[in-house]
């Protein structure tokens, strides 16, 4: 077999339709955005959550600071073991290593963002009769931490694409699990052709998630 | 007459533990219903404190604040137009105007022509849709002023409301304002830094001091409205605290220098 430093472009399209043909690429795929999503929603729910909920309760915030400092430079990939201890070879055990990424995404920026949210504006509304915890919460701290929590969503898209392929590595179906295959075999273009499958993915989703991020910060000049 | 504001040795603190930041001191004012009293003083005394502790955004440190109002299910007792406009940038004009209209006891589309009416009061009638951003500085504040008139409070209380317009608008909402209290009978309490705002608007002048602060003068103003902005009277009145406002920055330069 020859090898290249890089396989020849022209390679590709028959690549890819021969992945089609044999259903590989579709059921990778699919099996890839199962987990991606699952983790995103599940790590993104979790870090927004939890951040603005560190953010609004200083004696939370007291008690975190320290936890997040021993669990936060902890790589994702490092869980490996123990998501298989815990979830068994299974696609939950994938999406909780893609949710650890990014969730620290979310819980650093939700805090953030709720911290910088303008105390006048939330005197402001008090003034006008609106006291209460959930009013405020709804009528400024959200909305007002809503630039903050949206970008990093974004961050967090990203990042989910990257710890995708090492999750899949330890024998989940998946873009990862065919690349890993294909580099034993040193089948490079199989491997460029799912490289390029995820920044496809990568970029759809991030554009998808513009717009409607657009949408939701009208407001904002 | 009864009193809607009245505060006993109030005093207000900054800042947690053994040397708070006190702003003012045995500070005694009261405000009768239907009264249009206006503020004065030094930059930093504390006249937007004393705005925030009587609209309860900040707690008394000594003393007391009592406020007296006949509850109405269709309005708030308090309402404030802030020094800075502070609108909620994610709401559109209108919805900032609504604020205060939600949570309280009116039909929807009553609320609706409120808005409206208050926006077309500050002469933004067809701002409603748009966004914070898309307004000037000056529009911005007659938001804020729209705003609290929404919520037809009984009591007013407006921080430099009219600072950052030209002179035209604000004497056309000098004059509005001047109108909207003698057919509501609301009890205002007006900051500002105009000497002559503060002898035209004013049934009484208030003048307050800095180091701690206190009220050190009063000015009841017996001249008749119509007869304000040009009569001798009224020029006469304007200097008389403008005197009295000197006076009370070189004492507290004084002060600063012992201090
Ligand atoms: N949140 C705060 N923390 C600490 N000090 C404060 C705070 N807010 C105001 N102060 C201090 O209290 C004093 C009074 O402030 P205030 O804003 O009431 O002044 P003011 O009379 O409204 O001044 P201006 O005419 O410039 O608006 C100032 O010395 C200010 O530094
Ligand atoms: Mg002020």
């Amino acid at each position: 077999m020859e090898t290249h430093l890089l396989p020849p472009p022209s390679t590709i399209p028959p690549t890819l339709l021969s992945e089609i043909k044999t259903g590989i690429w579709q059921s990778m795929v699919i099996a890839s955005l199962r987990h991606y999503t699952i983790g995103f929603v599940v790590g993104s729910f979790l870090g927004v959550t939890l951040g603005v909920a560190v953010a609004l309760f200083a004696r939370v915030e007291a008690g975190q600071a320290w936890l997040a400092r021993v669990l936060r430079p902890i790589p994702p990939l490092a869980w490996i073991p123990f998501a298989i201890i815990w979830f068994g070879i299974t696609e939950t055990a994938a999406a909780f290593i893609i949710s650890i990424g990014i969730f620290w995404i979310n819980y650093f920026t939700a805090m953030g963002a709720v911290q910088a949210v303008d105390k006048d504006l939330i005197e402001v509304a008090r003034a006008f009769g609106h006291r209460s915890f959930p009013a405020l919460l709804r009528k400024v701290i959200l909305p007002g931490a809503a630039p903050g929590i949206l970008s990093g969503l974004r961050a967090g898209l990203g990042q989910g694409w990257m710890t995708v392929v090492a999750a899949e590595l330890f024998g989940i179906e998946g873009i990862g699990q065919r690349m890993m295959e294909a580099s034993g075999l040193l089948a490079t273009e199989v491997v460029v052709l799912y490289m390029f499958s995820i920044a496809l993915l990568y970029g759809v989703s991030d554009y998808v998630f513009v717009l409607i991020q657009q949408r939701i910060l009208a407001w904002q000049r | 007459m009864a009193k809607v504001i009245e505060t006993r040795d109030l005093a207000v603190a900054f800042g947690k533990g053994d040397s708070p930041n006190i702003v003012f001191r045995h500070l005694n004012i009261a405000i009768e219903e239907g009264e249009f009293v206006t503020l004065v003083g030094v930059s930093g005394a504390g006249k937007s404190t004393l705005l925030r502790v009587i609209a309860d955004l900040i707690p008394a440190y000594e003393g007391s604040v009592k406020v007296e109002t006949e509850p109405d299910p269709g309005s708030r007792p308090i309402a404030m137009v802030f020094q800075a406009a502070l609108l909620m940038p994610w709401r559109k004009i209108d919805a900032n105007v609504a604020l205060g209209l939600e949570g309280i006891n009116v039909p929807e589309a009553l609320k609706k022509e409120r808005v409206e009416r208050t926006l077309a009061l500050v002469g933004l009638g067809d701002y409603g849709e748009r966004w914070p951003y898309q307004l000037s500085g000056g529009q911005r504040q007659r938001i804020g002023i729209a705003r609290a008139l929404a919520v037809e409070p009984d009591i007013l209380l407006m921080d430099e409301p009219f600072g950052a317009l030209d002179a035209i608008t604000r004497t056309a909402l000098q004059d509005e304002l001047l109108r909207i209290w003698r057919e509501t009978r609301k009890s205002i309490l007006f900051v500002t830094h105009d000497i002559e705002e503060a002898v035209y608007l004013g049934d009484r002048v208030l003048l307050l001091g800095d180091q701690p602060a206190h009220i050190v003068a009063e000015y009841p103003i017996a001249i008749d409205r119509t007869e304000r902005r040009e009569s001798e009277a009224f020029l006469k009145k304007v200097d008389e605290v403008k005197a009295g406002l000197e006076k009370a920055i070189a004492l507290t330069n004084s002060g600063d220098r012992s201090a």
